[in-house]
């Protein structure tokens, strides 16, 4: 008994002791900044960073070769605090979601066949382009879905994709792998987006879908801004000039542009305001009145924020703010 | 004659689907000619070719309405006479609208004044019979529509000793290449000679499956003598197939990612080599071809010689329509042809069959999960084992699909004829090759 007892004891010390020495020896010097920083990222592994996983780029970020903007998915806070530790300055990235330019209502684009195979949208497109009626429409079997490494994608109950904004943090695997290309990154601050991708002209969509676009050059004659543009027999939004006015939006005949963000903003006229009646002339939907040379009044239940007025203003007397504060004020004054 | 002393060889796995030739003692009949008619740009592998053609112009017989759009391409003729309606966006085998020629006819099928058959076709030399073929727009007829001449020019240093002459048909259904030996051996006989003479080989193997023995009997009779040969091969799928043609005839097996020229031999099609004789000896470009319409969905199964562009609705509706019942309309054979949901589909230069399939002669079972039985390692003709890359793919692990050879997949659906399972593993192997692809060409830049 007690001799078993020293012998192992003995046998534990003389491993501590080993152990101890080849820590010792084969010691790697690691910089400890590596694992915070794969600490704060997501841990995703998505790999849109372009490096092997999470700890490829903090390990990149350490050694310079790059850059914390890689990384779309960390939050605000976490990078702030990865420019801390690394003493750099944190670029202010846009945020951006994936948004898929498809909006077939249930059923509304019939099958050209029935199609038996692969349960993939990229082995189905090989099969004469999937068996949808709209060459260019969403195949639906939910690609976009399991290459989402954030669980962003849903199917919908019309069989497409839906993606929570919530949750896509624009690391562009879905854009990557839709094998229709529909799938694009938008800035959330642009969330009027025009959901059709086909390129057919006019009569064909209207033969297989009732929400495709017609390329009827309404919206591209009705932007302000010239912001619209039908290319290719569909009309695509130029992100850098549109300012989501949404005048499109009212004029789309079939509804393909869609108003996609959460909030709303409307123009609001403050004390400078002389009256000068530029603003009133100005506005695309009459939504400005007032007699000249006293101060105007815009109507925030029909103004769509488009902001022509501001520009128009020489005393900056007006400004965009969000719909509901708006509202609220106007109902007070109202009372 | 050679071809008793040639010893054949087996290549591994392959299936003995049902041969289901419905159509082999039908006579072949010329389909009257079609009233309009669409002429693909896209009937080869390789560049489109480029049309010469304008709306309003008259065309004869022959007339040739589209040049080749690279090396690695083929020029179209017109397959009727009459006016160019114009270059239009028209259905494709392939799934999509691609651009066709519509010429619609004037009824006379006036040909070419200037084409006068050659008297003696092998006193050209060698340069000139290529150049002959590929201006009459030849493709591999069996199916693949590799233009012909790329074939027929082996780069420098990649000697070729034998040329194999495909009389296999090994596909279950198709009698077309059948009738064609019956009908032509000695055209076939003198197409393959010519070739030959191209690639300066002695040895030519005419190789026919043992179906078809009254084939091998005509070929023989045609056959005047030097080191041209006739076997007739044991029936098993893909008979037809380069790699394993190459494998039964000769023994020598072709690497991995390699072509037939690597072991020394050029294959080609009976189709190709009669249409090399029509083009050469008799100054025809590829304007018609054989073609099996058959199965138990048509109500008159025919074997008919079709001009090229024909609509496949007009094809059908000559053989008496579809019946009722008809499920799954493909073109080329069960195993390897393209299903098709618009009839409206022109007939091309590689349209060996047009099939129509009744429910009960379809596989259309759920998918199950994979008994790990080796069924499809065992048939597996380029011994591949198809669940391992498949499940990879299922799995979205392309670089670990690659690994399990993927890529020398020929495609041939003996793994998914035999799988107990029904996983559709031709499918899956398709999808990881274009992925794999698609990967290679991003790598690339």
């Amino acid at each position: 008994m007690f001799e078993s007892i020293i012998v192992l004891a003995g046998l534990g010390l003389l491993s501590a002791l080993g152990l101890g020495i080849a820590s010792r020896a084969f010691h790697v010097d690691t910089d400890q900044r590596i694992q915070t920083i794969a600490g704060l990222l997501p841990g995703a592994n998505c790999g849109a960073c372009g490096f092997p996983g999470c700890n490829g780029l903090a390990n990149a970020i350490v050694s310079g070769n790059g850059k914390i903007e890689a990384c779309s998915a960390v939050s605000d806070e976490n990078r702030k605090e990865i420019a801390r530790l690394m003493g750099m300055e944190a670029a202010e990235t846009v945020k951006r979601v994936a948004v898929i330019h498809c909006n077939f209502p249930a059923g509304g684009v019939g099958n050209k066949f029935e199609y038996l195979g692969v349960t993939d949208c990229r082995a189905a497109n090989l099969v004469a382009g999937g068996p949808k009626q709209c060459v260019y429409a969403c195949i639906g079997l939910g690609t976009c879905k399991s290459v989402c490494p954030f669980d962003a994608v849903t199917m919908g109950d019309s069989g497409l994709p839906v993606i929570d904004p919530e949750k896509c943090v624009a690391c562009g695997k879905c854009v990557e792998a839709c094998p229709k290309k529909i799938i694009d990154l938008v800035p959330v601050s642009r969330m009027v987006q025009v959901l059709c991708s086909s390129r057919d002209k006019g009569a064909r969509v209207k033969k297989v879908c009732s929400v495709g676009c017609i390329n009827c050059m309404l919206c591209e004659r009705v932007c302000p801004f010239e912001a619209i543009h039908v290319i290719d027999n569909i009309a695509r939004i130029d992100y850098e000039k549109c300012r989501v006015c949404g005048l499109c939006l009212r004029e789309c005949p079939t509804g393909t542009i869609a108003n996609l963000r959460g909030w709303e903003v409307v123009a609001e006229i403050g004390e400078s305001c002389n009256g000068c009646t530029l603003c009133a002339r100005a506005c695309p939907v009459d939504t400005i009145s007032g007699t000249a040379k006293e101060r105007h009044i815009v109507d925030p239940e029909r103004c769509i924020g488009c902001g022509i007025c501001v520009d128009q203003c020489k005393r900056d007397a007006v400004t965009l703010v969000k719909k509901t504060a708006a509202v609220r004020k106007a109902a007070a004054a109202g009372e | 004659m050679a071809s008793d002393t040639i010893k054949t060889y087996r290549f591994r796995g392959g299936v003995h689907p049902p041969e289901e030739k419905l159509t082999k003692s039908i006579p072949v009949r010329t389909m009257p000619m079609p009233d309009k008619v669409f002429i693909p740009l896209s009937q080869h592998l390789g560049a489109p070719a480029k049309p010469i053609v304008s709306p309003g112009d008259r065309v004869t017989v022959g007339t040739k309405i589209a040049d080749a759009g690279g090396f690695v391409s083929a020029p179209v003729h017109s397959s009727i006479s009459g006016v160019v309606k114009g270059i239009v966006d028209y259905p494709h085998p392939a799934g999509r609208n691609l651009p066709a020629v519509e010429i619609e006819g004037d009824g006379t099928d006036q040909r070419d004044g200037a084409v006068k058959p050659r008297s003696n076709p092998m006193d050209l030399d060698p340069g000139q019979i290529k150049e002959i073929i590929r201006e009459a727009g030849l493709v591999g007829m069996g199916g693949a529509t590799f233009p012909t001449h790329v074939k027929l020019s082996p780069p420098e240093g990649k000697p070729i000793d034998t040329l194999i002459i495909n009389g296999a048909e090994c596909e279950p259904y198709l009698t077309a290449d059948h009738r064609l030996m019956l009908d032509a051996p000695d055209h076939i006989v003198t197409g393959a000679e010519l070739m030959g003479k191209i690639l300066g080989v002695r040895r030519i193997i005419i190789a026919v499956e043992k179906n078809k023995m009254d084939a091998v009997a005509a070929l023989k009779k045609a056959v005047l003598g030097g080191d041209t040969a006739v076997v007739a091969l044991a029936v098993k799928y893909p008979q037809g197939a380069e790699k394993q043609l190459i494998k039964a005839l000769l023994d020598r097996s072709v690497p991995s990612g390699g072509l037939p020229m690597d072991v020394k031999v050029v294959v080609q099609n009976v189709g190709t080599a009669n249409a090399v004789y029509e083009a050469v000896a008799e100054n025809r470009p590829l304007v018609s071809r054989y073609c099996s319409v058959t199965g138990p969905g048509i109500k008159n199964p025919a074997n008919l010689v079709l001009r090229i562009g024909t609509p496949v609705s007009k094809v059908i509706e000559y053989c008496g329509g579809l019946t009722q019942d008809v499920r799954k309309v493909i073109l080329g054979g069960p195993m390897m042809g393209i299903a098709v949901w618009d009839f409206s589909v022109p007939v091309m230069k590689g349209t060996s069959g047009i099939l129509a399939l009744t429910e009960e002669y379809l596989d259309e079972n759920r998918e199950g999960p994979c008994l790990r039985c080796g069924n499809c390692v065992r048939v597996c003709p380029m011994g591949l084992t198809p669940l391992m890359f498949a499940r990879h793919t299922q799995l979205g692990a392309f670089d670990r699909a690659e690994e399990f050879n993927v890529m020398d997949c020929i495609e041939c659906g003996c793994c998914a004829y035999e799988c107990p399972a029904h996983i559709p593993l031709v499918h899956l192997a398709k999808y990881a090759k274009a992925e794999i692809q698609a990967r290679r060409r991003k790598a690339q830049g």
